[in-house]
């Protein structure tokens, strides 16, 4: 294990109730700082690994610690962006972008105060009083990213942020993702099933094979990111070199 | 402009077809009473005589009072003990799994059966009357409440997880907001289902207020002034059922619900 290792998933593994087996010992690292990616064909479990990290399901087998210290349930170092947003609807932004905040006991003057700032980071700042239901999927998306960076965990999970989000706002959502996270330096573990996704925002791309999900491979695709353009990156030879070595890997299992 | 005009057609339209459906359903009555149907059936228009003379010499409005006295005091006792079972129902596996057999039995029974029993039992007072109404009104509103608690957005529940909420917050946070609207509109179709209650007791248990009216006007072949009284509280219990629909309306908005109308 590497010493930067600032989560480690040991030997976990998940049979679900009725016998289902969604994960069979998997041992991983994930480094200090970087963008770690959990990439995969449907069913094999990426999403179940990443709530066990997350301390949502509890692992059949096998460990998980994080910063060092073994954990069994959710933590302050990690903050959860959800797939389906998970916004509360009866609530406006800021309250949204607010609540883990709420519900560690902040008074409200102090949590929005930091809500409003992180609103603002986001690109919301004019649509703080707005309420779920006035906005885009990829404006929820950016309230359910405000409200994780808004409890200031080390450790963001994000579970598939982009799926139910169209294509221009993924593009541009992925590129300010990049430099919001590389700049607050926070550690982040991105479940998707996109290979140009993965291979475009990841240090380190952690490939599942399905049914059971065990850990297939490790791709680092190593691009030189810093002070270069999305569209340079994307002709990167490093990055589509990474993509075809996914793809190569993953075709096997389609 | 266009958008304003096409709002504004989409208001009038309705209420023009509802004022002429009302026009006629009272055109038709009047005719068939005057033609006539039968010896009992008064016209539209002796009927409306008779209501307004029962309003002037104070015989509805006391009918009323006496009437909506044990309504309201079943409905508040089923809004608490009611919702509070049905929360706790939700919320807590052991209480679900006694209770809810129970309840589905009793949402699906025709209640009004129960109604003799009752006077068997509590005699012909305000008990019983009270007591018929909750028999009625206190299933839909137990179910809906459950409903409400258990149909929660499991993704917010992880969601408040994820964030280190307790428990406690959970409930009072999500789960309790989340269910706000199913359980308020348990209480309207309660109050739908005790409007039924109270009347069938009137006529069954007790003759008093607006069953009275009607068995007694009956009994003496005041037929006008029969018919005033079924028809008064037939619109009275529509009026007050639409009317909280509309609170719920501009309390829980559907957008910002968190379920679905699932009740």
């Amino acid at each position: 294990m590497p010493v930067d290792a600032i989560v480690q998933v040991k030997d976990v593994g998940k049979i679900y109730e009725g016998g289902v087996e969604a994960l069979a010992d998997i041992s991983l690292a994930l480094p200090q700082g970087k963008l770690s990616t959990l990439l995969g064909p449907s069913g094999c479990g990426k999403t179940t690994l990443l709530k066990i990290i997350a301390g949502l399901i509890p692992p059949s087998r096998g460990e998980i610690w994080v910063k060092g210290k073994k954990v069994g349930g959710p933590g302050p170092e990690r903050a959860f962006v959800f797939q389906d947003f998970a916004l509360l609807p009866w609530a406006n932004v800021v309250r949204n972008v607010a609540f883990g905040l709420e519900l560690r006991g902040l008074p409200k003057e102090e949590r929005d105060a930091i809500a409003r700032k992180y609103i603002a980071e986001v690109g919301l700042a004019s649509f703080e009083s707005s309420y779920p239901h006035q906005l885009s999927g990829g404006m929820r998306q950016r309230v359910g990213l405000a409200r994780a960076l808004a409890v200031d965990a080390d450790i963001i999970l994000m579970d598939e942020p982009f799926s139910s989000v169209d294509e221009q706002t993924r593009r541009k959502f992925q590129e300010e993702l990049l430099d919001l996270l590389r700049h607050k330096r926070k550690t982040v573990i991105f479940v998707t099933h996109s290979i140009e996704e993965a291979a475009y925002l990841s240090d380190q791309i952690m490939l599942l094979s399905p049914r059971p999900g065990t850990l297939s491979k490790i791709v680092e695709p190593n691009i030189h990111r810093e002070g270069r353009s999305p569209d340079e990156i994307r002709r990167d030879k490093n990055y589509l070199d990474a993509v075809d070595e996914i793809w190569q890997i993953l075709k096997h299992y389609v | 402009m266009t958008d304003s005009v096409e709002r504004q057609s989409w208001v009038v339209k309705p209420l023009f077809w509802q004022l002429v459906s009302f026009a006629l359903f009272f055109g038709l009555w009047e005719l068939a009473g005057r033609w006539p149907i039968s010896f009992a059936f008064p016209p539209f228009s002796k009927t409306l005589v008779a209501l307004l003379s029962m309003i002037a010499d104070g015989s509805l409005p006391n009918a009323y009072l006496s009437t909506l006295q044990p309504l309201l005091i079943g409905i508040v006792l089923c809004s608490i003990a009611g919702i509070g079972f049905g929360i706790g129902m939700g919320l807590s596996r052991a209480i679900e799994w006694f209770s809810l057999p129970i309840f589905i039995v009793l949402q699906a029974a025709p209640m009004a059966a129960l109604i003799p029993l009752i006077t068997y039992i509590y005699g012909i007072g305000i008990t019983a009357k009270v007591l018929a109404v909750v028999v009625l009104a206190a299933p839909v509103i137990v179910m809906n409440s459950y409903k409400g608690i258990r149909n929660t957005n499991p993704s917010l529940i992880q969601m408040c997880r994820a964030f280190l909420g307790t428990r406690r917050q959970e409930v009072v946070k999500i789960i309790l907001p989340h269910a706000a609207a199913l359980i308020f509109a348990g209480l309207r179709l309660g109050l739908a289902m005790g409007f039924i209650g109270i009347v069938i007791a009137e006529l069954l248990i007790t003759p008093t207020g607006i069953g009275d009216l009607i068995t007694y006007n009956s009994s003496v072949a005041d037929y006008p002034r029969m018919f005033a009284a079924i028809t008064s509280i037939v619109l009275f219990a529509a009026l007050a059922i639409q009317a909280l629909e509309r609170l719920e309306r501009k309390i829980f908005p559907p957008e910002i619900r968190g379920s679905e109308n699932a009740g």
